[in-house]
């Protein structure tokens, strides 16, 4: 290689454009900018948040004075607090569970051809594709306390007597069933999704075995297709809990954390306390609480992704 | 152990006919081999056989039993896909014991069949690993100990071989036929690898554009071919057919010899232009040209390389021959016809 | 003939099951749709059938969300924001992917596994110091700290798709062209780019859609109703004192989810066999 390029070039200048020239030397520096974003952009202020949940600052008093785990204690002191982290898995788990079932079943559903599944298709995939915000507002509309379209519904089927109509976002319990309802909702097309790329990855072949070998429907689902295509679905898991555990949006807009509080999750709590009120110190120690968890999803996403790549 | 026969079996994918009226009978015991070129309806013929896909019309037989309506594993077929088809995610035990669990025989059986099917194929020391730490002779044979496992009526093999590399093909055919001798169940075996099918069949159906073209013995197709189809697909290099008297005129190239070292009457003479030769070790191909005769491919001679090439030089015209016994007529619809002298005999 | 019974029923079921979860997936939308076009005396009438017009459908709602409030500046605000951020995006995440896809050895594969799982750190983590962060580069309030830190969780996701995209594009393409004298971005311009398009076409629809969706940020950073992006301004400036202004509020969410709706449908295949693609060797 080195003959083509002196034959074509004058030799000093060939030799110091091979030095550079070369992908050992180029590529770590085409990984650059993008190690440099994300340490700069997500590395840096997590260290950040690490810094003012130790710290007493807050909008109205940015002083930087240490304090020690005072922040965490009294966080965890807070009843407020407790139910909100009970409520953020609530939700998480509620949502997984009716995310994943509904996932399988819409999947297999969609893995028959019938006229019209293509439309079907890419009306479930729907709330997992448009902005969380524009989908939570029409949950808000339709939840509403006077026209709600569900209420209305309701008392037409004769199920609930006019006079009660249930206030979905203003009463406790049924808040956290609206919650939970509508992270359901957003959730289960994404499992749909990766359900049927997992039905579609098992080679035909091992089904046709599994059908000559003698298993039928059920077993052939539950003993054959599942556990071969189990690390995509614990990937697709995890990013969904993640998702979910993370959420603001949904409850912010559907609840404002409300009513008093009861369906508050870490997210919300800790807009409410860092920037709605100022108080920056507590808020970041509220975020971090999330950071546990989201090691863990981290180690596991990376077990799954092992195994997968056997 | 059963015979399996097939009445007219079509199957048709929209205006495509892949199997195109296939009737053929295997019996008990019988190593069939099912040899066409690539995408000639074998494999949908086979899966047709073992219940996988449905027939579009016809009847499939097992045992005289008409088993149309029956599931695969009622019929009691066992197949070898040509990936093996194992389940990645059990051991190569569990694999084996898989079609047993279906049938919820009793764990002391499963343990010992599965030992007795791993003892025969020779890979019991494999049990506790799983199909991806496996080369790929050794999941070949975990496919064979899986499907030889319940005792089935007949095994299916879909090109199981082709996925082997060359060195292994030659002794895991030799292997996989002393092992269907040995076991003595009936077999359905297709393969587009004529030499495969020489090899191993007892029988050996082929097969072209989903019609069964003609089957026999290995030595009834090679020396007897009932169409052109079949006399060119076998044979390496294949059958020199030329034009002649609106039909055709065929002679293999091992049979097509410099005229010297025939003797004897009852010889057609074939002046032959040598174009170029290739010498291969043990034998050596002469590729030319024949005077007078049209032909769509070149005409190839077959020489063992012991014998000495006296006068024959590329670029020169040499005297050929070939036994007139050895000649084979076929009309202008490619089916083999008697030359007039082979009718008088 | 039971059999033929025991099909009916079958069937039927089958496509209960499929109408009852398209019902689910889908109404909200259907009810957004017919929200836009009602009339206010219809909407708010508590006497009236909701799942259908009860007096003609209107454009009012729609004529005032473009006349009378910043809809149409929060949707070029979006798009402005997504196209700078798919920009920037590309010029990090594709050279970023190409040498990680061409790194000796697994650290290649490691490191990129690093910049992924930075895709799980939410905004809901990040947000409080980043807000400092912005306030300190004297962005705060505007549109423009957005579109830097929107390729936090873009970048991520981006380069490992991109990643294992390249390593499916045989090196002996980039060698031939260095062997005819280009330069190492030079035969990476000229021949694995062209065949990434595919690749490069599902970065961009990802990002862009990410990007137009994203909210937490927003609402963090943005208090300024021209500076918002769509999934904002809708959220806040719809709603004055206590009331909802149902009509341009369904209206608004309807034309801002559509064309994500659309975009999302195209990419699934190609984020399916993403997912996947690694998965089946």
């Amino acid at each position: 290689m080195s003959v083509i390029a002196q034959a074509a070039a004058p030799r000093r200048l060939a030799r110091s454009r091979f030095t550079f020239d070369r992908l050992e030397v180029l590529g770590p520096l085409f990984i650059l900018p993008a190690i440099l974003y994300v340490v700069v952009l997500v590395g840096l202020p997590f260290l950040l948040a690490l810094y003012y949940s130790v710290s007493a600052y807050s909008i109205f008093n940015p002083s930087y004075t240490f304090v020690g785990l005072k922040n965490f204690r009294e966080v965890i002191d807070s009843e407020i607090f407790r139910r909100t982290l009970a409520n953020t898995l609530i939700f998480t788990i509620s949502a997984q569970i009716i995310g994943l079932l509904l996932g399988k079943i819409g999947a297999m559903l969609l893995m028959q051809e019938f006229p019209g599944r293509r439309l079907a298709r890419a009306l479930i995939v729907l709330p997992w594709a448009v902005p969380v915000s524009l989908a939570t507002l029409a949950w808000v509309w339709m939840f509403d306390s006077l026209y709600s379209v569900i209420n209305w519904t309701l008392v037409a089927a004769g199920l609930i007597d006019a006079a009660h109509r249930p206030q979905w976002l203003g009463q406790e319990d049924l808040a956290m069933i609206a919650v939970a309802v509508v992270h359901a909702w957003r959730l289960f097309p994404f499992g749909v999704v990766i359900f049927l790329a997992g039905f579609t990855s098992v080679p035909q072949d091992v089904l046709d075995a599994a059908t000559i070998d003698g298993a039928g429907f059920w077993r052939r689902n539950y003993q054959i297709i599942l556990p071969i295509i189990a690390p995509i679905i614990m990937i697709a898991v995890i990013f969904g809990t993640v998702f979910t555990f993370t959420d603001l949006s949904v409850v912010y807009l559907l609840t404002k954390g409300g009513p008093i509080n009861s369906t508050q999750v870490l997210g919300s709590l800790a807009f409410q306390v860092g920037i709605l009120s100022g108080d920056v110190a507590h808020g970041a120690a509220i975020c971090l609480f999330l950071f546990p968890f989201l090691l863990v999803a981290v180690i596991l996403l990376l077990r799954s992704l092992r195994r997968r790549e056997i | 152990m059963a015979a399996v026969a097939t009445k007219d079996i079509r199957k048709d994918f929209g205006d495509v006919a892949a199997v195109d009226g296939v009737s053929l009978s295997v019996r008990d015991g019988e190593f069939l081999v099912l040899l066409g070129p690539s995408g000639c309806g074998k494999t949908t013929f086979l899966r047709i056989i073992a219940g996988l896909e449905r027939q579009t019309s016809g009847d499939v037989l097992i045992n005289d039993e008409i088993v149309n309506d029956i599931t695969p594993r009622a019929r009691g077929v066992a197949m070898v896909f040509q990936s093996y088809g194992l389940y990645p995610h059990l051991t190569v035990a569990n694999n084996i014991a898989f079609p047993l669990k279906t049938q919820g025989t009793p764990r002391p059986e499963i343990k010992r069949k599965v030992d007795w099917a791993a003892g025969l194929l020779g890979i019991d020391g494999l049990l506790h690993r799983r199909p991806r730490q496996l080369s790929g002779g050794e999941r070949q044979r975990v496919a064979l100990a899986r499907a030889l496992v319940r005792n089935p009526t007949v095994f299916l093999l879909d090109e199981p071989l082709s996925n082997l590399d060359a060195k292994l093909r030659a002794s895991a055919r030799s292997e996989l036929k002393q092992f269907q001798q040995k076991v003595g169940t009936t077999t359905i075996y297709v393969t587009h690898d004529q030499v495969e099918a020489m090899g191993m069949g007892d029988r050996i159906a082929v097969v072209d554009h989903g019609k069964l073209r003609q089957i026999g013995t290995p030595s009834e197709i090679y020396d007897h071919p009932a169409d052109d189809f079949v006399a060119s697909f076998l044979g390496t290099p294949p059958m020199n057919l030329v034009e002649h008297n609106d039909g055709l005129l065929g002679f293999r190239p091992e049979h097509f010899l410099p005229r010297e070292m025939l003797d004897g009457a009852a010889l057609s003479e074939l002046p032959f232009r040598i174009d170029r030769m290739e010498y291969l070790g043990s034998e050596r191909i002469l590729y030319g040209a024949l005077d007078g005769f049209h032909a769509k491919r070149e005409v190839t001679a077959k020489l063992p390389a012991h014998v000495p090439l006296s006068g024959i030089r590329a670029g020169e015209w040499h005297k050929f021959a070939v036994r007139e016994a050895e000649l084979r007529y076929f009309d202008r619809d490619g089916r083999r016809t008697v030359s007039a002298k082979e009718q008088a005999r | 003939m039971p059999r033929a019974a025991g099909k009916v029923v079958g069937q039927s079921s089958f496509y209960a099951a499929v109408v009852t979860l398209v019902v689910f997936a889908a109404f909200p939308f259907y009810w957004m749709l017919i929200t836009t076009f009602k009339t206010d005396g219809d909407l708010y009438n508590l006497k009236s059938i909701p799942y259908w017009f009860n007096a003609p459908p209107t454009l009012e709602h729609l004529k005032y969300l473009f006349e009378d409030t910043l809809f149409v500046q929060w949707l070029s605000n979006s798009a402005l924001i997504g196209l700078c951020v798919v920009v920037i995006t590309l010029l990090v995440a594709l050279p970023a992917g190409y040498g990680l896809a061409r790194m000796p050895g697994r650290s290649g594969e490691n490191l990129s596994i690093g910049i992924f799982l930075t895709y799980l750190v939410p905004p809901t983590l990040l947000f409080l110091p980043l807000a400092r962060v912005v306030t300190l580069l004297g962005l705060q309030d505007s549109m423009w700290a957005l579109v830097v830190v929107y390729p936090t969780f873009t970048i991520p996701f981006c380069t490992w798709l991109l990643m294992g995209f390249f390593k499916s594009v045989p090196r002996e393409i980039e060698e031939a062209a260095i062997v005819d004298g280009c330069t190492v971005v030079g035969a990476f311009v000229k021949t694995v780019l062209p065949l990434s398009v595919p690749a490069i076409l599902t970065v961009v629809i990802f990002a862009f859609t990410l990007t137009v969706q994203e909210f937490v940020y927003a609402l963090t950073f943005i208090s300024s109703s021209s500076e918002k992006p769509v999934t904002l301004g809708v959220a806040t400036d719809l709603i004055r004192g206590d009331i909802f202004y149902w009509g341009e509020l369904m209206g608004a969410a309807l034309i801002s989810s559509v064309p994500v709706a659309i975009a999302y449908n195209l990419f699934l295949d190609r984020f399916i066999s993403g997912i996947t693609g690694g998965a089946v060797k």
